[in-house]
């Protein structure tokens, strides 16, 4: 287990640098300037500002700083947020999309778990039609347009929960809804279809005939090993909602990395750019080798060629 | 043979299916002594594992039973509830399944799988459960079994496999073990293995055994009675003797002839196939495929016709009426060592 995790912990540091590699090159290609208002400026202020920044060497002497600089855990300043160092932008940020992201994932996936597990139980009754509407519903209509539904009806009509802006946990159920719908809709879908066939395997039947009841035979054997295919599609999900969805954070003012990065991307901020790309892309091969890691523990068979491996 | 603890009475059940109601069981009726092994012989479809499904209250979801009763413990099992039954399934009668690479749940240690009915039925706490499940890996043969206890399914092979799935099935000390082709999906070293096994468990257990297959080889080592079924009936029963040395249906000296004997060189094989259930026969459902047919087969069914107190056969040829045939060579040969049996014992 040790050899197999040093090797996937090397294999990570390697997809890392390859993205950083590509993106910074990508990044580069993109037209224009990080200078707002590049046609007020002389030449002179122009090449000013470039040796300031660094602008002015080689692209490819940039690119060895940059990764020096990373290496050491310098992932430099930002152009545009009043020259605040990258790692700041990002670390006082992260937080609130992290947790909402958590939130709606949790949510997402619990609630997604038993309507797909009741849904498979009474399979073609009206009660499997009824979740299979909602998972449709919930995977079609857009979050931002769910986003403002909830913000008339429960906190303007209802006034059960503040209507935006970040402060204690009551600001984050609404968000946590709207982003979670979506992860809900997906997990009832793949849970529904996955327990329907283990509820037609032998072992279900062994487990009836061995006088479990209903519940018995759904949490003890059909549920587990209806999970495999949820892991694989929860651990990008969640990196995705982490790091931020810049719509509805725009919506309920979240102080949020997704706003953030988009805005980077249009100002050319390429040292933002460049640390929020690292980081979703280090929560992505994180979670990739959790999920590998949770595979195992879910199915032992997996397991067991994780170790040989 | 003890007291008798199970008595199926004209069991009916149909399936209802898009292209109509499909008639699986008709009127069957069997019975099972304390501590015997009933055999239920027939090839794939005749109603065999539907019989017993019922027996457990397992059957599918369009099945309907449309008459009978079966009466386990001077109470009618038919008319229990799921609840009810709950508390009869793994306990009084348990089932052995017949892909072992199949029955078991492959996310839990074996040893929780075993001590499951147990935990279920007899409120024994997890511990207490987990040493009683080793008791009864080591008893079914499972080597080295304080370590393999905390093993899953995939780490052992088939025979072993079905040896916990035996396990399973005994670790309540059930009346009644309904075994539904246990053997089928092993190879033969393996088959031989098993089956010694579950005998030799009978006798620790005193567990009455209905035994289902389609191998007749495989029954005649096993079973105390047999009852051979056809397209959703019993066609003949009697003991494993009568059945084997004595047949009287065409179906059955269908079954024994196409069975390698010591003396066999060619296996015959039975002409044609099944009747289609949805609009089952009026006479003798086997008529169709017999060469010993009548004008009366293809019109009524034949009733049971007594050929010892133990030994019916629902087939016109034993009526007093009927015209003399010779039944094929193999038949004859077994009839005439039945003979010298009858003989010997007398």
């Amino acid at each position: 287990m040790k050899k197999y995790l040093l090797k996937r912990i090397l294999y990570m540091a390697l997809t890392l640098f390859l993205v950083a590699t590509i993106t910074f090159f990508l990044m580069k290609l993109m037209p224009g300037t990080p200078y707002s208002n590049q046609e007020k400026m002389t030449p002179q202020q122009i090449k000013i500002m470039n040796q300031q920044y660094g602008l002015d060497k080689p692209v490819w002497l940039q690119y060895i700083f940059y990764i020096g600089g990373m290496l050491h855990g310098d992932m430099g300043t930002s152009f545009q947020f009043s020259n605040q160092p990258v790692s700041y932008l990002i670390s006082s940020r992260i937080g609130a999309s992290a947790q909402l992201g958590v939130q709606a994932m949790i949510f997402g996936v619990f609630f997604g778990i038993i309507v797909g597990s009741v849904a498979a139980v009474y399979r073609n009754t009206w009660v499997d039609t009824t979740a299979t509407i909602v998972s449709i519903i919930g995977k079609s209509v857009p979050n931002f347009v769910l986003a403002v539904l909830l913000q008339y009806y429960i906190s303007l009509k209802l006034g059960w929960f503040p209507i935006a802006d970040w402060g204690g946990f009551e600001y984050t159920i609404l968000p946590t809804i709207a982003l979670g719908v979506g992860p809900l809709a997906e997990t009832a879908r793949f849970i529904r279809t996955g327990m329907v066939d283990v509820l037609n395997s032998d072992y279900i039947e062994l487990a009836r005939a061995k006088g479990l009841n209903k519940f018995g035979i759904i949490y003890h054997h059909a549920l587990r090993n209806s999970l495999i295919p949820l892991v694989t599609l929860i651990g990008p999900y969640t990196v995705a909602l982490m790091t931020g969805s810049m719509v509805i954070e725009n919506i309920f003012s979240i102080p949020g990395i997704g706003e953030q990065y988009v805005k980077s991307i249009q100002t050319n901020d390429y040292p933002t750019i460049m640390g929020v790309t690292m980081l979703f892309c280090f929560g992505l091969v994180l979670i990739i080798l959790f999920t590998d890691i949770i595979y195992g523990i879910i199915d032992p068979r997996i397991r067991l060629n994780g170790n040989e491996d | 043979m003890g007291e008798r603890i199970l008595d199926v009475k004209n069991l009916q059940i149909d399936f209802h299916t898009y292209a109509g109601e499909v008639k699986a069981i008709r009127n069957v009726s069997f019975h099972l002594d304390k501590g015997e092994t009933l055999a239920i012989v027939g090839e794939s479809g005749s109603g065999k594992s539907v019989t017993t499904k019922s027996l457990m209250g397992l059957l599918a979801n369009n099945a309907k039973i449309v008459g009978g009763s079966i009466m386990y413990h001077g109470e009618d099992i038919l008319k229990k509830s799921e609840k009810q039954m709950q508390n009869i399934r793994g306990k009084d009668i348990a089932m052995i399944f017949q892909d072992p690479m199949t029955s078991l749940d492959p996310t839990m240690k074996i040893g929780r799988q075993i001590a499951e009915p147990l935990m279920k039925h007899k409120n024994v706490e997890k511990k207490k459960a987990l040493a009683q499940a080793l008791e009864i890996l080591k008893l079914v043969g499972i080597d080295h079994a304080e370590k393999r206890i905390n093993e899953y399914p995939h780490q052992f092979s088939g025979g072993q496999r079905q040896r916990i799935v035996i396990a399973i099935a005994l670790v309540c000390y059930p009346e009644i073990l309904i075994a539904d082709e246990p053997t089928t999906a092993l190879d033969v070293t393996i088959q031989a293995q098993i089956l010694d096994l579950m005998k030799e468990l009978q006798q620790k257990i005193e567990t009455s055994i209905i035994f289902i297959t389609h191998d007749l080889g495989v029954v005649a080592g096993m079973a105390d009675r047999v009852a051979v079924m056809y397209a959703g009936q019993i066609i003949e029963y009697g003991s494993v003797d009568e059945i084997f040395y004595n047949p009287q249906h065409p179906y059955t000296w269908g079954l024994l002839n196409s069975m390698p004997t010591l003396s066999s060189t060619d296996l015959e094989a039975i002409p044609g196939t099944p009747p289609d259930l949805l609009d089952p026969p009026k006479g003798d459902p086997f008529a169709a495929r017999n060469p010993y047919a009548m004008k009366i087969d293809a019109e009524e069914k034949p009733p049971f016709f007594k050929v010892s107190d133990t030994h019916f056969a629902s087939t016109w040829l034993l009526h007093p009426d009927a015209p003399k045939i010779t039944p094929p060579d193999e038949i004859v040969r077994r009839q005439a060592i039945f003979a010298k049996m009858q003989a010997n014992a007398n």
